[in-house]
């Protein structure tokens, strides 16, 4: 363990290398831009390939090529550009191949603004491309949370051949906060075997040819089925949360990443003044825990309230879904760079339990 | 009896392949599978396919490979050989994936100088997708988006991938050949051949663009594509080595 004082998108950058990440391509856009230049000085250090490609694009594409090899690798980008690799995204998956992407978000819709901001929730949680696929979405509040799960990012893309995105707002990439760094792992690039369908749709062991087009329509289906299944055993295992002073709440906030850093500092202020207010954070935003708002007991928690960076908020959409009905909700956004403090967020909590 | 043709071992035996009739995919495919042959790299190579008709080539070449996305085959190529320098890793592309959706792809991997080769199938058509425009299109040539020919003035002209790549720092050889002739594919196999050494020897970037038919599209038989490929497309597309680092 080593710790250190550094930026946000630096100290990721180092997680992603001690995790054993040896191939980037990306493509600059703020509020990002510090993960590609550190990684083109650290990269060939540590024998790693650094490329700055010529669009998010190509980035991702070169991306699907590393990973064929059996290498970790990772690109980073912003809500623009994780527009434009939304096809890529999709046949990551589609392949079964892993990769780490880190968001680090900004506002929107449109090129929307380059200040902090949680604007790519719902893309990122529904699975950003076609063809209904899904994806791990780490979801960190702080540095050092942003640097673990970065690491954890990279054995859950391998553990299942999938995508897997580290999701952070424009506020953890830019600030400096004290981490620890876990220690170097080395990896050696590792061919995982790949659904290869040479001869007209019979898997052939002995080939490599990788598509996420295959030319026999059962066999296109059969592997739709074995992804599927990758998918909801994710969905089974993979959740994370936490709960902060829910269990006698009358209202409680759902917030994740800066947001929910925000919320746990008016939680306390609050407490202090005799007011039952709790958290459920959102650790994985997909899968999302669901759970957490289930079992809350509707005789003691009466309102929900959601927090976003966001305008419109948007993980209301998952808020709703465990709610199913039993709780009022409420909804707090703002966007581009406007974030709200502590004293904005208890003055409304304080305004909406009278 | 001595041998003195056989099928090259890096086809799949059992099949043809399931190009149309007089499709000269087929012979390009089978063009690459004999140099892999005589190289020796059968069991070292990556083949990064497009998607149009070309992918379905590595249902008959035996050899690893992607099938990468539209266009992207380049960029997908430069992630492969920069983590495994070791395989020969090539892409083969149309001329829609390569010249239209994947222009900016294929400049920047010739810009950088990226050490794999390019094999460009120019069939002045989108095959796949049932004979639409390509960029390579010739000025009058129908197709199903251009049912009164091409017109220059607002489909533009077409677009010489050759004469653009050549004009880049970066690569080290550059030669239009033709699928038409006997003549003719045995000079498409030595550029083969020799862009894939440039690769084993570590000379960089290497773009062969082999001018093709398409009859199902071009709407006649078979062989009326090969006056119209004389006279049409090698007309428009001169043959020729237009960058070669060694003989400069
Ligand atoms: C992003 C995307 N856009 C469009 C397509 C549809 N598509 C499949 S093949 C093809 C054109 C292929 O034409 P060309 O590259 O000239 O190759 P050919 O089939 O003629 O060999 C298109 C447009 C696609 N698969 N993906």
């Amino acid at each position: 363990m080593e710790r250190k004082f550094m930026k946000g998108n630096e100290a990721l950058a180092e997680a992603a290398v001690r995790a054993g990440c040896r191939f980037f391509a990306g493509y600059p856009i703020t509020p990002q831009n510090e993960i590609p230049e550190y990684l083109s000085r650290r990269m060939p250090e540590v024998g790693g390939t650094f490329v700055q490609g010529e669009s998010e694009v190509a980035s991702i594409n070169m991306v699907i090529g590393s990973a064929y090899t059996g290498t970790r690798a990772m690109t980073s980008t912003s809500g623009p550009g994780l527009s434009l690799m939304c096809e890529g995204l999709s046949s990551l998956a589609g392949y079964g191949f892993p990769a780490v992407i880190m968001d680090v978000m900004r506002g929107g819709p449109g090129t929307g603004s380059i200040q902090a901001a949680q604007a790519d929730y719902l893309m990122l949680t529904r699975g950003p491309g076609h063809g209904g696929f899904k994806a791990l979405v780490y979801a960190p509040a702080d540095l050092q949370e942003a640097v673990d799960l970065t690491g954890k990012a990279f054995d859950k893309a391998w553990e299942y051949k999938n995508p897997v995105f580290v999701a952070m707002d424009g506020c953890i990439g830019s600030m400096m906060e004290v981490v620890e760094l876990p220690e170097t792992r080395s990896f050696e690039r590792e061919e995982f075997p790949i659904y290869s369908t040479t001869r007209f749709g019979q898997v052939d062991p002995k080939r490599r040819l990788s598509t996420s087009m295959i030319i026999s329509e059962p066999e296109q289906e059969k592997w739709n089925f074995i992804i599927a299944e990758k998918w909801a055993e994710m969905e089974r295992k993979e959740c994370m949360v936490e709960e902060y002073l829910t269990e006698d709440a009358e209202l409680v906030i759902v917030a994740y990443g800066t947001s929910a850093r925000i919320a746990k500092a008016a939680i306390d202020q609050l407490r202090e003044e005799g007011r039952r207010v709790g958290m459920i954070r959102p650790v994985t935003i997909w899968p999302f825990p669901y759970d957490s708002i289930r079992k809350l007991d509707s005789s003691v928690t009466k309102k929900l309230f959601c927090l976003e960076l966001s305008v419109p908020v948007q993980l209301i959409q998952d808020v709703q879904i465990g709610a199913e009905g039993r709780f009022e909700i409420e909804t707090y956004g703002r966007t581009a760079g406007q974030i709200y403090t502590t004293d904005d967020v208890t003055e409304k909590l304080r305004g909406m339990m009278k | 009896m001595e041998k003195i043709y056989e099928r090259p071992h890096s086809l799949i035996e059992e099949r043809g392949n399931s190009f149309c009739p007089g499709c000269m995919h087929g012979v390009a495919g089978k063009l690459i599978a004999e140099v892999l042959d005589e190289l020796g790299q059968q069991e070292n190579t990556v083949i990064v396919y497009p998607i149009g008709c070309g992918a379905m080539n590595g249902l008959f070449i035996e050899a690893d490979g992607i099938v990468a996305l539209h266009g992207r085959a380049p960029a997908t190529a430069t992630g492969i050989k920069r983590s495994a320098p070791e395989k020969l890793v090539f892409t083969y592309q149309g001329d829609g994936d390569l010249a239209s959706i994947g222009f900016a792809e294929i400049m920047h991997a010739a810009n950088r100088g990226e050490n794999f080769a390019v094999f460009f199938v120019n069939n002045s058509i989108y095959g796949m997708t049932g004979g639409q425009m390509a960029p390579t299109t010739l000025e009058g040539q129908k197709s199903t988006t251009t049912p009164m020919g091409r017109n220059i003035e607002t489909e533009g002209a077409p677009m010489h991938m050759c004469e653009l790549v050549s004009a880049l720092e970066r690569p080290v050889y550059v030669e239009r050949v033709a699928l038409d002739t006997p003549a003719h594919i045995n000079a498409a196999k030595k550029a083969i051949k020799k862009a894939l050494q440039n690769e084993l020897d570590c000379k960089g970037f290497s773009f062969v663009e082999l001018m093709s038919n398409c009859p199902t599209n071009w709407g006649c038989s078979v062989e009326e594509t090969l006056p119209f490929m004389k006279e049409k497309t090698l007309k428009e597309f001169p043959l020729g080595v237009y960058k070669d680092k060694e003989e400069a």
